[in-house]
């Protein structure tokens, strides 16, 4: 911000290239530069909100935390999905910087995607626990060893930032795609020893848009900000789903049958 | 309000070209060495099948210069398709946990390379052993 | 996985050190030698599971990577590529069961 400078350093400036698409007047979308000035601890998020405070008060983003826990703050900085807010002007001077909006999903206005079918996504996988038995509250609480907990403790740090879905090339090819973030969620539930709905989760697995859309990239896991690594549970579930199909002459061996009813909604 | 027109951008048909992507599909690519070799040996197993004389001129094909460039190109091949199998490996597993902690999966790779050396060493000494 | 564990040794072996004498014998791979480990049935076993794995691994591989190449449409390719491994696969049948025992 220029009121940081320290007395009589001149700040460094950068020209940043930043998509425009405004549907109102715009038929595609349009880069536009601007020159910001910028001091060594500026995020990409904090020249955005200079080029909107100062420039052009028109600039569309989200933002929200500004500390990498609320995922909104998605996008292509220099082509590379990465959160404005922990990506850094200094690392990327002389530049010039490219900011784009999120690969891979449809441009609402400027750096602001369509995020509904994600929602829908995880919205489709059953994100809650479902016990494998009722209890009641006599029973008291569920008990989880750490060990338990460590099975799908990484796949619950997912902050549903969508870089995954921009890092993955067969969700750019298929948009029907169930994609890393949901199925990292999946995995979430699956592996947690409280839950019981493998059999309804797998349901969604095994078809052409669930874990067999993926070819293995790994991209999404290098992306990621939170370490979830999505690529392993898409890549478990390819397993699970194929020996699924072997077993089931069998008689489902591997996951525990439940048949959805209402007390399973929230 | 204005009424919302979402821009879908094209896929980019290159993608799989370019890096980050392009290590991808030179793993992928290894395929090739795999199956390549596959038709070396069926080959061979099709000229034993036709008696002697046939096998003889595929042995002769192996000795050229054509066929020892192809097979140092399917070494190269099979090496580095035995390298990313076993990085990829890991992925595909559910996490391992070993007494307190989840096993990096730095170590399944490690292990599954460290096999892959054993199975090699074992298999030319026993080519060794076994030769006239 | 049987072409991570076995292909580099087998590709040294019998693509390289066999035809030019370097490492082995020349005659390790000779007509003789050859038919009594085909006729035999764990050779034969041998050679029919890993040209099958081979080639089915070859052609999985080749099939997703023309997928992402936008070589064709998905049935089309598909047919193309596992059918190509169901007729090679047909071929090395056959001239195992003409080997014989």
């Amino acid at each position: 911000m220029p009121s940081d400078r320290a007395a009589g350093a001149a700040a460094r400036e950068i020209v940043i290239e930043v998509l425009r698409y405004r549907s109102e007047t715009d038929l595609k979308p349009l880069p536009q530069a601007f020159r910001v000035p910028f001091t060594d601890d500026m995020s990409v998020l904090q020249a955005l909100q200079y080029i909107k405070d100062y420039l052009d008060g028109s600039l569309s983003f989200r933002w929200s935390c500004r500390m990498a826990i609320c995922g909104s703050c998605g996008m292509m900085i220099d082509a590379q999905p990465k959160l404005a807010c922990m990506t850094f002007v200094r690392d990327y001077y002389p530049g010039p910087l490219t900011v784009e909006p999120l690969a891979h999903f449809p441009i609402e206005r400027d750096l602001v995607v369509t995020v509904g079918g994600f929602v829908k996504k995880i919205e489709s996988i059953y994100p809650y626990l479902i016990p494998k038995t009722q209890r009641s509250l006599d029973e008291g609480e569920y008990l989880q060893t750490p060990l338990q907990l460590a099975r799908y403790e990484t796949f619950s740090d997912c902050i549903n930032c969508m870089l995954c879905y921009a890092a993955c090339p067969q969700f750019g090819e298929n948009p029907d795609f169930i994609g890393p973030g949901a199925m990292a969620l999946l995995q979430r539930y699956n592996d947690d020893s409280r839950d019981g709905a493998q059999a309804m989760r797998m349901d969604l697995v095994h078809t052409d848009n669930g874990a067999w859309s993926c070819t293995a990239v790994g991209n999404c896991s290098e992306v990621c900000p939170k370490q979830v690594d999505p690529a392993n549970a898409v890549n478990q579930n390819k397993t699970k789903s194929a020996l699924d199909f072997f077993l089931r002459f069998l008689g489902h061996p591997l996951y525990l049958e439940h048949t959805a009813s209402d007390g399973d909604k929230p | 309000m204005s009424r919302s027109r979402p821009y879908i951008r094209p896929v980019e048909t290159l993608w799989w070209a370019r890096p980050p992507y392009l290590a991808y599909t030179l793993r992928e690519a290894t395929g090739v060495a795999v199956l390549g070799y596959a038709l070396v040996l069926l080959a061979g197993v099709v000229s034993l099948a036709n008696g002697e004389r046939a096998y003889n001129v595929w042995l002769d094909f192996l000795k050229s210069p054509w066929s020892l460039s192809l097979h140092v190109l399917f070494l190269i091949g099979m090496i580095a398709h035995t390298w990313t199998w076993f990085r990829i490996l890991p992925k595909t597993m559910p996490r391992l946990v070993i007494g307190r902690r989840v096993l990096p999966q730095i170590r399944v790779t490690a292990a599954g390379v460290a096999v892959a050396a054993a199975s090699f060493i074992f298999i030319v000494l026993v080519a060794v052993w076994t030769q006239p | 996985m049987l072409a991570a564990l076995i292909g580099p040794a087998l590709v040294l072996l019998t693509g390289l050190a066999a035809p030019t004498g370097i490492g082995l014998t020349n005659n390790f791979m000779s007509f003789a030698r050859a038919m009594a480990f085909a006729q035999h049935p764990l050779g034969k076993l041998i050679l029919f599971g890993v040209i099958l794995l081979f080639i089915w691994h070859g052609a999985e591989r080749i099939y997703l990577t023309l997928r992402d190449m936008h070589a064709g449409a998905k049935f089309p390719l598909m047919w193309i590529c596992y059918g190509t491994a169901g007729v090679l696969t047909l071929i090395t049948m056959g001239a195992l069961a003409t080997i014989g025992f």
